[in-house]
Protein backbone atom coordinates (compact mmCIF):
# COMPACT_ATOMS: atom_id res chain seq x y z
CA UNK A 1 0.00 0.00 0.00
CA UNK A 2 1.31 3.40 -0.99
CA UNK A 3 1.93 5.83 1.85
CA UNK A 4 -0.72 8.52 2.23
CA UNK A 5 1.83 11.24 3.00
CA UNK A 6 5.17 11.22 1.21
CA UNK A 7 7.77 13.83 1.97
CA UNK A 8 11.01 13.83 -0.01
CA UNK A 9 13.91 16.07 0.84
CA UNK A 10 11.60 18.90 1.91
CA UNK A 11 13.42 22.14 2.62
CA UNK A 12 12.43 25.47 4.03
CA UNK A 13 14.88 28.32 4.26
CA UNK A 14 13.50 31.63 5.48
CA UNK A 15 14.51 34.94 3.95
CA UNK A 16 16.96 35.66 6.74
CA UNK A 17 18.79 32.45 5.85
CA UNK A 18 17.41 30.38 8.71
CA UNK A 19 17.00 26.77 7.65
CA UNK A 20 13.88 25.50 9.38
CA UNK A 21 13.79 22.26 7.40
CA UNK A 22 17.01 20.79 6.07
CA UNK A 23 15.76 18.13 3.69
CA UNK A 24 13.14 16.18 5.56
CA UNK A 25 12.04 12.81 4.18
CA UNK A 26 9.18 10.94 5.74
CA UNK A 27 6.48 8.57 4.64
CA UNK A 28 3.30 8.03 6.57
CA UNK A 29 1.08 5.02 6.08
CA UNK A 30 -2.66 5.28 5.75
CA UNK A 31 -4.49 4.87 9.04
CA UNK A 32 -1.51 5.17 11.34
CA UNK A 33 -0.88 7.63 14.13
CA UNK A 34 2.51 9.24 13.88
CA UNK A 35 3.83 11.30 16.74
CA UNK A 36 6.27 13.99 15.77
CA UNK A 37 8.49 14.80 18.70
CA UNK A 38 11.10 17.48 19.00
CA UNK A 39 12.11 20.39 21.21
CA UNK A 40 10.76 23.89 20.63
CA UNK A 41 12.03 25.30 17.36
CA UNK A 42 12.92 21.88 15.97
CA UNK A 43 10.85 22.35 12.81
CA UNK A 44 7.68 20.46 13.74
CA UNK A 45 5.29 23.30 13.02
CA UNK A 46 7.21 24.35 9.90
CA UNK A 47 6.89 20.84 8.52
CA UNK A 48 3.15 20.80 9.19
CA UNK A 49 2.74 24.32 7.79
CA UNK A 50 4.56 23.35 4.61
CA UNK A 51 2.39 20.27 4.12
CA UNK A 52 -0.81 22.22 4.76
CA UNK A 53 0.00 25.15 2.46
CA UNK A 54 0.60 27.82 5.07
CA UNK A 55 4.22 28.21 4.13
CA UNK A 56 5.87 27.48 0.78
CA UNK A 57 8.69 24.94 0.83
CA UNK A 58 11.92 26.13 -0.79
CA UNK A 59 12.94 22.67 -1.97
CA UNK A 60 11.91 19.06 -2.20
CA UNK A 61 8.48 17.63 -2.84
CA UNK A 62 5.60 16.32 -0.81
CA UNK A 63 2.48 14.41 -1.75
CA UNK A 64 -0.69 13.78 0.16
CA UNK A 65 -2.81 10.94 -1.18
CA UNK A 66 -0.52 10.95 -4.22
CA UNK A 67 -1.27 14.62 -4.98
CA UNK A 68 1.61 17.07 -5.08
CA UNK A 69 0.98 19.68 -2.38
CA UNK A 70 2.02 22.55 -4.68
CA UNK A 71 0.94 21.61 -8.22
CA UNK A 72 -2.17 19.78 -7.18
CA UNK A 73 -2.89 21.66 -3.98
CA UNK A 74 -6.66 21.44 -4.27
CA UNK A 75 -6.78 17.65 -4.25
CA UNK A 76 -4.07 17.44 -1.58
CA UNK A 77 -5.58 20.02 0.77
CA UNK A 78 -9.10 18.60 0.40
CA UNK A 79 -7.82 15.56 2.24
CA UNK A 80 -6.16 17.49 5.07
CA UNK A 81 -7.52 18.77 8.33
CA UNK A 82 -5.35 21.01 10.48
CA UNK A 83 -5.62 21.85 14.15
CA UNK A 84 -3.07 24.59 14.70
CA UNK A 85 -1.02 25.18 17.80
CA UNK A 86 -2.22 28.73 18.33
CA UNK A 87 -5.88 29.24 19.11
CA UNK A 88 -7.04 31.50 16.28
CA UNK A 89 -10.77 32.05 16.03
CA UNK A 90 -12.99 34.98 15.21
CA UNK A 91 -14.22 36.11 18.64
CA UNK A 92 -17.59 37.54 17.59
CA UNK A 93 -18.84 34.61 15.58
CA UNK A 94 -21.09 31.79 16.77
CA UNK A 95 -19.54 28.36 17.20
CA UNK A 96 -21.77 26.67 14.65
CA UNK A 97 -21.18 29.38 12.04
CA UNK A 98 -17.41 29.11 12.17
CA UNK A 99 -17.73 25.36 11.79
CA UNK A 100 -20.09 25.75 8.82
CA UNK A 101 -17.66 28.26 7.33
CA UNK A 102 -14.80 25.76 7.50
CA UNK A 103 -16.84 23.11 5.76
CA UNK A 104 -17.81 25.49 2.99
CA UNK A 105 -14.27 26.77 2.61
CA UNK A 106 -13.14 23.23 1.92
CA UNK A 107 -15.66 23.02 -0.89
CA UNK A 108 -18.04 20.68 0.87
CA UNK A 109 -21.83 21.11 0.59
CA UNK A 110 -23.87 21.85 3.72
CA UNK A 111 -24.33 18.88 5.99
CA UNK A 112 -26.00 19.86 9.23
CA UNK A 113 -26.24 16.27 10.45
CA UNK A 114 -22.50 15.82 10.21
CA UNK A 115 -21.82 19.14 11.92
CA UNK A 116 -24.15 18.14 14.74
CA UNK A 117 -22.33 14.82 15.08
CA UNK A 118 -18.92 16.51 15.25
CA UNK A 119 -20.11 19.11 17.77
CA UNK A 120 -21.72 16.46 19.96
CA UNK A 121 -18.60 14.33 19.84
CA UNK A 122 -16.61 17.28 21.18
CA UNK A 123 -19.27 18.25 23.76
CA UNK A 124 -19.86 21.52 21.91
CA UNK A 125 -23.45 20.99 20.84
CA UNK A 126 -24.87 22.88 23.82
CA UNK A 127 -22.53 25.75 23.03
CA UNK A 128 -23.33 25.89 19.33
CA UNK A 129 -24.99 29.30 19.54
CA UNK A 130 -22.43 30.79 21.91
CA UNK A 131 -20.01 33.38 20.58
CA UNK A 132 -16.40 32.24 20.51
CA UNK A 133 -15.28 34.96 22.94
CA UNK A 134 -17.65 33.55 25.58
CA UNK A 135 -15.87 30.19 25.58
CA UNK A 136 -13.11 28.97 27.86
CA UNK A 137 -9.67 28.18 26.47
CA UNK A 138 -10.35 24.47 26.41
CA UNK A 139 -13.64 24.99 24.61
CA UNK A 140 -11.91 27.10 21.99
CA UNK A 141 -9.54 24.25 21.33
CA UNK A 142 -12.50 21.96 20.83
CA UNK A 143 -13.87 24.42 18.29
CA UNK A 144 -10.58 24.29 16.39
CA UNK A 145 -10.83 20.53 16.28
CA UNK A 146 -14.46 20.69 15.19
CA UNK A 147 -13.46 23.05 12.38
CA UNK A 148 -10.84 20.59 11.20
CA UNK A 149 -13.13 17.56 11.42
CA UNK A 150 -16.22 19.04 9.82
CA UNK A 151 -14.78 18.76 6.33
CA UNK A 152 -14.06 15.05 6.74
CA UNK A 153 -10.28 14.97 6.37
CA UNK A 154 -8.45 11.73 5.65
CA UNK A 155 -5.24 13.10 7.09
CA UNK A 156 -5.40 15.09 10.30
CA UNK A 157 -2.57 17.23 11.62
CA UNK A 158 -2.77 17.98 15.33
CA UNK A 159 -0.17 20.54 16.31
CA UNK A 160 0.14 20.27 20.06
CA UNK A 161 -3.57 19.85 20.57
CA UNK A 162 -3.34 19.29 24.30
CA UNK A 163 -1.03 22.14 25.25
CA UNK A 164 -2.57 23.96 28.18
CA UNK A 165 -5.63 21.75 28.32
CA UNK A 166 -7.08 20.17 31.44
CA UNK A 167 -7.02 16.45 32.12
CA UNK A 168 -10.64 15.85 31.28
CA UNK A 169 -10.47 17.55 27.92
CA UNK A 170 -7.23 15.78 27.13
CA UNK A 171 -8.93 12.47 27.76
CA UNK A 172 -11.89 13.46 25.60
CA UNK A 173 -9.50 14.44 22.87
CA UNK A 174 -7.72 11.12 22.88
CA UNK A 175 -11.08 9.43 22.68
CA UNK A 176 -11.86 11.45 19.59
CA UNK A 177 -8.46 10.54 18.16
CA UNK A 178 -9.09 6.87 18.88
CA UNK A 179 -12.47 7.10 17.15
CA UNK A 180 -10.87 8.74 14.13
CA UNK A 181 -8.21 6.09 13.93
CA UNK A 182 -10.94 3.45 13.91
CA UNK A 183 -12.62 5.20 11.02
CA UNK A 184 -9.33 5.07 9.11
CA UNK A 185 -8.11 8.66 9.46
CA UNK A 186 -4.35 9.08 9.41
CA UNK A 187 -3.17 11.27 12.26
CA UNK A 188 0.05 13.21 12.64
CA UNK A 189 0.45 14.86 16.00
CA UNK A 190 3.07 16.88 17.73
CA UNK A 191 3.09 17.01 21.46
CA UNK A 192 5.21 17.95 24.41
CA UNK A 193 3.59 15.30 26.54
CA UNK A 194 5.72 12.36 25.56
CA UNK A 195 3.67 9.92 27.58
CA UNK A 196 0.82 10.83 25.27
CA UNK A 197 2.81 9.87 22.22
CA UNK A 198 3.79 6.74 24.03
CA UNK A 199 0.18 5.90 24.80
CA UNK A 200 -1.38 6.65 21.46
CA UNK A 201 1.09 6.64 18.57
CA UNK A 202 1.98 3.72 16.31
CA UNK A 203 5.19 5.29 15.17
CA UNK A 204 7.45 8.00 16.50
CA UNK A 205 9.45 10.48 14.48
CA UNK A 206 12.00 12.62 16.24
CA UNK A 207 12.95 15.93 14.64
CA UNK A 208 15.57 18.43 15.75
CA UNK A 209 17.30 21.36 14.01
CA UNK A 210 15.15 20.76 10.92
CA UNK A 211 16.25 17.17 10.48
CA UNK A 212 14.50 13.91 11.15
CA UNK A 213 16.66 12.00 13.61
CA UNK A 214 14.69 8.80 13.47
CA UNK A 215 11.35 7.30 12.53
CA UNK A 216 10.48 4.03 14.12
CA UNK A 217 7.68 1.84 15.41
CA UNK A 218 7.07 2.98 18.94
CA UNK A 219 7.47 -0.49 20.45
CA UNK A 220 10.64 -1.25 18.52
CA UNK A 221 12.07 2.09 19.52
CA UNK A 222 11.42 1.53 23.17
CA UNK A 223 12.78 -1.99 22.95
CA UNK A 224 15.82 -1.00 20.97
CA UNK A 225 16.71 2.15 22.80
CA UNK A 226 15.25 1.27 26.11
CA UNK A 227 17.63 0.47 28.92
CA UNK A 228 16.32 -1.37 31.88
CA UNK A 229 17.12 -0.70 35.48
CA UNK A 230 17.21 -3.20 38.30
CA UNK A 231 16.82 -1.89 41.80
CA UNK A 232 17.84 -4.15 44.64
CA UNK A 233 16.64 -3.13 48.10
CA UNK A 234 18.94 -4.32 50.84
CA UNK A 235 17.82 -5.55 54.23
CA UNK A 236 20.72 -3.74 55.90
CA UNK A 237 22.05 -0.50 54.35
CA UNK A 238 25.72 -0.42 53.29
CA UNK A 239 28.22 2.50 53.22
CA UNK A 240 29.80 1.65 49.87
CA UNK A 241 29.44 -0.78 47.01
CA UNK A 242 31.37 -3.89 48.09
CA UNK A 243 34.62 -4.36 46.14
CA UNK A 244 33.61 -7.80 44.93
CA UNK A 245 30.79 -6.11 42.95
CA UNK A 246 32.94 -3.42 41.26
CA UNK A 247 32.68 -5.16 37.86
CA UNK A 248 28.91 -4.48 37.70
CA UNK A 249 29.13 -0.68 37.75
CA UNK A 250 26.47 -0.36 40.43
CA UNK A 251 25.03 2.83 41.85
CA UNK A 252 24.32 3.13 45.52
CA UNK A 253 21.25 5.12 46.60
CA UNK A 254 21.80 7.95 49.03
CA UNK A 255 20.88 6.17 52.22
CA UNK A 256 22.80 3.09 51.11
CA UNK A 257 19.64 1.01 51.27
CA UNK A 258 19.50 0.01 47.60
CA UNK A 259 21.74 -0.80 44.63
CA UNK A 260 20.89 0.21 41.07
CA UNK A 261 22.02 -1.86 38.12
CA UNK A 262 21.62 -0.79 34.44
CA UNK A 263 21.39 -3.39 31.75
CA UNK A 264 20.42 -3.76 28.14
CA UNK A 265 17.93 -6.39 27.06
CA UNK A 266 19.47 -6.39 23.55
CA UNK A 267 22.90 -7.39 24.92
CA UNK A 268 24.36 -10.86 24.88
CA UNK A 269 23.34 -11.49 28.43
CA UNK A 270 21.87 -9.23 31.05
CA UNK A 271 24.27 -10.33 33.76
CA UNK A 272 21.48 -10.43 36.28
CA UNK A 273 22.04 -14.03 37.35
CA UNK A 274 25.75 -13.47 37.91
CA UNK A 275 25.06 -10.24 39.80
CA UNK A 276 22.60 -11.93 42.13
CA UNK A 277 25.04 -14.76 42.74
CA UNK A 278 27.80 -12.27 43.51
CA UNK A 279 25.49 -10.43 45.90
CA UNK A 280 24.84 -13.64 47.77
CA UNK A 281 28.58 -14.36 47.83
CA UNK A 282 29.18 -10.94 49.41
CA UNK A 283 26.72 -11.90 52.10
CA UNK A 284 24.20 -9.14 51.22
CA UNK A 285 20.57 -10.03 51.75
CA UNK A 286 17.84 -8.51 49.61
CA UNK A 287 14.45 -7.29 50.76
CA UNK A 288 12.99 -6.47 47.34
CA UNK A 289 13.79 -6.28 43.61
CA UNK A 290 12.21 -4.04 40.93
CA UNK A 291 12.93 -3.68 37.24
CA UNK A 292 11.95 -0.63 35.19
CA UNK A 293 12.08 0.13 31.50
CA UNK A 294 13.18 3.62 30.47
CA UNK A 295 10.31 5.68 29.10
CA UNK A 296 10.04 7.30 25.74
CA UNK A 297 10.75 10.58 27.44
CA UNK A 298 14.16 9.45 28.58
CA UNK A 299 14.87 8.04 25.14
CA UNK A 300 13.82 11.31 23.58
CA UNK A 301 15.94 13.41 25.87
CA UNK A 302 19.00 11.28 25.26
CA UNK A 303 18.44 11.40 21.48
CA UNK A 304 18.11 15.13 21.37
CA UNK A 305 21.15 15.64 23.58
CA UNK A 306 23.17 13.28 21.40
CA UNK A 307 22.12 15.31 18.37
CA UNK A 308 23.29 18.48 20.06
CA UNK A 309 26.65 17.03 21.07
CA UNK B 1 -13.43 26.41 -9.09
CA UNK B 2 -14.26 25.97 -5.42
CA UNK B 3 -17.61 27.80 -5.54
CA UNK B 4 -18.61 26.44 -2.15
CA UNK B 5 -15.54 28.11 -0.71
CA UNK B 6 -16.29 31.44 -2.40
CA UNK B 7 -19.85 31.22 -1.13
CA UNK B 8 -18.66 30.40 2.39
CA UNK B 9 -16.44 33.51 2.49
CA UNK B 10 -19.11 35.71 0.91
CA UNK B 11 -21.83 34.59 3.31
CA UNK B 12 -19.53 34.82 6.33
CA UNK B 13 -18.57 38.39 5.41
CA UNK B 14 -22.15 39.42 4.70
CA UNK B 15 -23.19 38.00 8.06
CA UNK B 16 -20.73 40.30 9.75
CA UNK B 17 -22.43 43.17 7.94
CA UNK B 18 -25.93 42.11 8.94
CA UNK B 19 -24.85 41.35 12.49
CA UNK B 20 -24.05 45.05 12.82
CA UNK B 21 -26.72 46.23 10.41
CA UNK B 22 -27.61 49.28 12.47
CA UNK B 23 -24.05 50.55 12.61
CA UNK B 24 -23.41 49.51 9.02
CA UNK B 25 -26.31 51.41 7.53
CA UNK B 26 -27.21 53.97 10.14
CA UNK B 27 -23.89 55.80 10.21
CA UNK B 28 -23.73 56.48 6.46
CA UNK B 29 -27.39 57.56 6.52
CA UNK B 30 -26.81 59.92 9.43
CA UNK B 31 -23.68 61.42 7.93
CA UNK B 32 -25.46 61.90 4.61
CA UNK B 33 -28.31 63.61 6.37
CA UNK B 34 -25.81 65.90 8.10
CA UNK B 35 -24.22 66.78 4.78
CA UNK B 36 -27.66 67.67 3.48
CA UNK B 37 -28.45 69.82 6.45
CA UNK B 38 -25.10 71.62 6.34
CA UNK B 39 -24.36 71.84 2.64
CA UNK B 40 -27.83 71.49 1.20
CA UNK B 41 -29.89 73.66 3.52
CA UNK B 42 -27.51 76.00 5.34
CA UNK B 43 -24.95 76.74 2.63
CA UNK B 44 -26.90 75.52 -0.36
CA UNK B 45 -29.63 78.10 0.16
CA UNK B 46 -27.02 80.78 -0.62
CA UNK B 47 -25.72 79.02 -3.70
CA UNK B 48 -27.54 79.36 -6.98
CA UNK B 49 -28.25 76.44 -9.19
CA UNK B 50 -25.20 74.67 -10.58
CA UNK B 51 -25.51 74.02 -14.29
CA UNK B 52 -29.27 74.08 -14.00
CA UNK B 53 -29.48 71.76 -11.02
CA UNK B 54 -30.30 72.85 -7.45
CA UNK B 55 -27.27 72.67 -5.19
CA UNK B 56 -28.95 70.13 -2.90
CA UNK B 57 -29.47 67.73 -5.80
CA UNK B 58 -26.07 68.54 -7.32
CA UNK B 59 -24.17 67.14 -4.33
CA UNK B 60 -26.09 63.83 -4.25
CA UNK B 61 -23.84 61.90 -6.69
CA UNK B 62 -20.72 63.18 -4.93
CA UNK B 63 -22.09 62.21 -1.52
CA UNK B 64 -22.94 58.72 -2.74
CA UNK B 65 -19.46 58.36 -4.25
CA UNK B 66 -17.82 59.60 -1.04
CA UNK B 67 -19.63 57.01 1.09
CA UNK B 68 -19.33 54.18 -1.39
CA UNK B 69 -15.59 54.67 -1.85
CA UNK B 70 -14.77 54.92 1.84
CA UNK B 71 -17.12 52.08 2.79
CA UNK B 72 -15.78 49.79 0.05
CA UNK B 73 -12.21 50.42 1.17
CA UNK B 74 -12.87 50.03 4.88
CA UNK B 75 -15.01 46.89 4.48
CA UNK B 76 -12.64 45.11 2.13
CA UNK B 77 -9.46 46.10 3.95
CA UNK B 78 -10.86 45.10 7.32
CA UNK B 79 -12.29 41.88 5.91
CA UNK B 80 -8.88 40.52 4.95
CA UNK B 81 -6.81 42.34 7.59
CA UNK B 82 -8.81 40.93 10.50
CA UNK B 83 -8.04 37.23 9.75
CA UNK B 84 -4.39 38.23 9.38
CA UNK B 85 -4.51 40.06 12.70
CA UNK B 86 -6.21 37.31 14.72
CA UNK B 87 -4.47 34.47 12.91
CA UNK B 88 -7.48 32.79 11.31
CA UNK B 89 -5.83 33.34 7.92
CA UNK B 90 -4.23 29.92 8.41
CA UNK B 91 -7.54 28.39 7.47
CA UNK B 92 -7.74 30.28 4.18
CA UNK B 93 -4.19 29.23 3.32
CA UNK B 94 -4.73 25.59 4.19
CA UNK B 95 -8.06 25.26 2.37
CA UNK B 96 -8.36 23.93 -1.17
CA UNK B 97 -9.10 27.41 -2.45
CA UNK B 98 -6.92 29.63 -4.62
CA UNK B 99 -6.19 33.30 -4.21
CA UNK B 100 -8.57 34.33 -6.97
CA UNK B 101 -11.44 32.63 -5.16
CA UNK B 102 -10.44 34.24 -1.87
CA UNK B 103 -10.45 37.66 -3.58
CA UNK B 104 -13.81 36.91 -5.18
CA UNK B 105 -15.35 36.09 -1.80
CA UNK B 106 -13.96 39.06 0.13
CA UNK B 107 -14.16 41.68 -2.62
CA UNK B 108 -17.56 40.44 -3.73
CA UNK B 109 -18.90 40.85 -0.19
CA UNK B 110 -17.30 44.28 0.29
CA UNK B 111 -18.62 45.48 -3.07
CA UNK B 112 -22.12 44.25 -2.21
CA UNK B 113 -22.05 46.04 1.13
CA UNK B 114 -20.91 49.33 -0.36
CA UNK B 115 -23.49 49.00 -3.15
CA UNK B 116 -26.21 48.54 -0.52
CA UNK B 117 -24.97 51.59 1.32
CA UNK B 118 -24.93 53.57 -1.93
CA UNK B 119 -28.53 52.63 -2.65
CA UNK B 120 -29.63 53.49 0.89
CA UNK B 121 -27.98 56.91 0.61
CA UNK B 122 -29.67 57.52 -2.72
CA UNK B 123 -33.01 56.68 -1.13
CA UNK B 124 -32.25 58.91 1.87
CA UNK B 125 -31.30 61.75 -0.45
CA UNK B 126 -34.62 61.26 -2.23
CA UNK B 127 -36.32 62.36 1.00
CA UNK B 128 -34.61 65.75 0.84
CA UNK B 129 -34.45 66.62 -2.84
CA UNK B 130 -36.02 65.61 -6.12
CA UNK B 131 -33.62 63.42 -8.02
CA UNK B 132 -33.97 62.39 -11.59
CA UNK B 133 -31.62 59.92 -13.18
CA UNK B 134 -31.14 60.63 -16.87
CA UNK B 135 -29.01 57.60 -17.65
CA UNK B 136 -30.02 54.86 -15.19
CA UNK B 137 -27.93 52.15 -16.82
CA UNK B 138 -24.80 54.28 -16.79
CA UNK B 139 -25.54 55.26 -13.19
CA UNK B 140 -25.72 51.60 -12.12
CA UNK B 141 -22.61 50.78 -14.16
CA UNK B 142 -20.57 53.60 -12.58
CA UNK B 143 -21.81 52.66 -9.13
CA UNK B 144 -21.02 48.95 -9.52
CA UNK B 145 -17.60 49.62 -11.07
CA UNK B 146 -16.73 52.03 -8.26
CA UNK B 147 -17.82 49.54 -5.59
CA UNK B 148 -15.82 46.81 -7.23
CA UNK B 149 -12.61 48.70 -7.90
CA UNK B 150 -12.51 50.39 -4.48
CA UNK B 151 -13.21 47.07 -2.77
CA UNK B 152 -10.26 45.62 -4.66
CA UNK B 153 -8.20 48.61 -3.59
CA UNK B 154 -9.32 48.06 0.01
CA UNK B 155 -8.35 44.41 -0.22
CA UNK B 156 -4.85 45.45 -1.30
CA UNK B 157 -4.61 47.87 1.63
CA UNK B 158 -5.75 45.09 3.98
CA UNK B 159 -3.05 42.75 2.68
CA UNK B 160 -0.39 45.46 2.85
CA UNK B 161 -1.26 46.70 6.34
CA UNK B 162 0.73 45.37 9.24
CA UNK B 163 -1.19 47.25 11.90
CA UNK B 164 -4.42 49.14 12.42
CA UNK B 165 -2.76 52.51 11.81
CA UNK B 166 -1.68 51.53 8.34
CA UNK B 167 -5.18 50.29 7.69
CA UNK B 168 -6.46 53.85 8.24
CA UNK B 169 -3.56 55.64 6.61
CA UNK B 170 -4.50 55.58 2.93
CA UNK B 171 -8.23 56.11 3.36
CA UNK B 172 -7.64 59.11 5.65
CA UNK B 173 -4.61 60.67 4.02
CA UNK B 174 -5.26 59.95 0.37
CA UNK B 175 -8.81 58.96 -0.44
CA UNK B 176 -10.84 61.36 1.72
CA UNK B 177 -8.92 64.49 0.61
CA UNK B 178 -9.02 63.41 -3.01
CA UNK B 179 -12.78 62.91 -2.81
CA UNK B 180 -13.34 66.28 -1.14
CA UNK B 181 -11.13 67.96 -3.72
CA UNK B 182 -12.60 65.85 -6.47
CA UNK B 183 -15.70 67.91 -7.04
CA UNK B 184 -18.02 66.10 -4.67
CA UNK B 185 -19.45 69.40 -3.46
CA UNK B 186 -18.69 71.74 -6.35
CA UNK B 187 -18.32 71.84 -10.06
CA UNK B 188 -14.81 72.09 -11.46
CA UNK B 189 -15.96 75.08 -13.50
CA UNK B 190 -16.39 77.02 -10.24
CA UNK B 191 -12.62 76.92 -9.64
CA UNK B 192 -10.00 79.40 -10.94
CA UNK B 193 -8.50 78.23 -14.24
CA UNK B 194 -5.15 77.21 -12.75
CA UNK B 195 -6.84 74.97 -10.16
CA UNK B 196 -9.05 73.50 -12.83
CA UNK B 197 -5.92 72.14 -14.48
CA UNK B 198 -4.48 70.85 -11.22
CA UNK B 199 -7.75 69.11 -10.41
CA UNK B 200 -7.55 67.12 -13.63
CA UNK B 201 -4.71 65.12 -12.03
CA UNK B 202 -7.08 63.94 -9.34
CA UNK B 203 -8.47 60.60 -10.54
CA UNK B 204 -11.53 60.93 -8.31
CA UNK B 205 -12.68 63.91 -10.40
CA UNK B 206 -13.31 61.57 -13.31
CA UNK B 207 -15.32 59.13 -11.24
CA UNK B 208 -17.55 61.75 -9.65
CA UNK B 209 -17.98 63.59 -12.92
CA UNK B 210 -19.07 60.44 -14.75
CA UNK B 211 -21.45 59.47 -11.99
CA UNK B 212 -22.96 62.94 -11.92
CA UNK B 213 -23.36 62.87 -15.69
CA UNK B 214 -25.49 59.72 -15.30
CA UNK B 215 -27.82 61.74 -13.06
CA UNK B 216 -27.97 65.17 -14.67
CA UNK B 217 -26.39 64.80 -18.09
CA UNK B 218 -23.77 67.34 -17.05
CA UNK B 219 -20.10 66.43 -16.71
CA UNK B 220 -16.86 68.27 -15.84
CA UNK B 221 -14.81 65.93 -18.01
CA UNK B 222 -15.89 63.83 -21.01
CA UNK B 223 -17.80 60.69 -20.01
CA UNK B 224 -15.40 58.55 -22.03
CA UNK B 225 -12.54 59.89 -19.89
CA UNK B 226 -14.52 58.91 -16.78
CA UNK B 227 -15.05 55.40 -18.09
CA UNK B 228 -11.39 55.12 -19.00
CA UNK B 229 -10.37 56.35 -15.57
CA UNK B 230 -12.46 53.82 -13.69
CA UNK B 231 -11.40 51.07 -16.11
CA UNK B 232 -7.77 52.00 -15.59
CA UNK B 233 -8.14 52.03 -11.81
CA UNK B 234 -9.84 48.64 -11.90
CA UNK B 235 -7.07 47.31 -14.14
CA UNK B 236 -4.31 48.61 -11.86
CA UNK B 237 -5.97 47.08 -8.80
CA UNK B 238 -6.43 43.76 -10.59
CA UNK B 239 -2.76 43.86 -11.61
CA UNK B 240 -1.60 44.48 -8.04
CA UNK B 241 -3.86 41.72 -6.72
CA UNK B 242 -2.43 39.38 -9.35
CA UNK B 243 1.10 40.29 -8.22
CA UNK B 244 0.18 39.61 -4.59
CA UNK B 245 -1.21 36.29 -5.72
CA UNK B 246 2.01 35.44 -7.55
CA UNK B 247 4.36 36.37 -4.75
CA UNK B 248 2.25 35.59 -1.66
CA UNK B 249 3.18 39.10 -0.47
CA UNK B 250 2.56 39.56 3.25
CA UNK B 251 0.33 36.51 3.51
CA UNK B 252 2.54 33.51 2.96
CA UNK B 253 6.16 33.10 3.94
Amino acid sequence: MAPIVEVEDLQKTYKGGFEALKGVSLSIEEGEILALLGPNGAGKTTLISALCGITTPTGGIARVGGHNIVDDFRAARSMIGLVPQEVALEPFEKVINTVRFSRGLFGKPRNEALIEKVLRQLSLWDKRDARIRELSGGMKRRVLIAKALCHEPQVLFLDEPTAGVDVELRRDMWQVVEGLRESGVTIILTTHYIEEAEAIADRIAVINHGEILLVEEKDTLIRRMGRKTLRIDLTTPVDAVPEGLAAYDLELTQGGEALIYHYDTQGEGTGITRLLQALAAEGLSMSDIHTRQSSLEEIFVSLVQEGAA
Amino acid sequence: MNWQGVKAIYIYEMKRFFRTIMESLLSPVISTTLYFVVFGAAIGSRIDEVEGVTYGAFIVPGLIMLSVMTQAISNASFGIYFPKFIGTIFELLSAPINFFEIVLGYVGAAATKSLLIGVVILLTAGLFVDIEVQHPLAMVAFLVLTCLSFSLFGFIIGIWSENFQQLQLIPLLVITPLVFLGGAFYSISMLPTAWQTVTLFNPIVYLISGFRWAFFGYADVPVVASLLAIGLFLGICLGIVWLIFKTGYRIKS
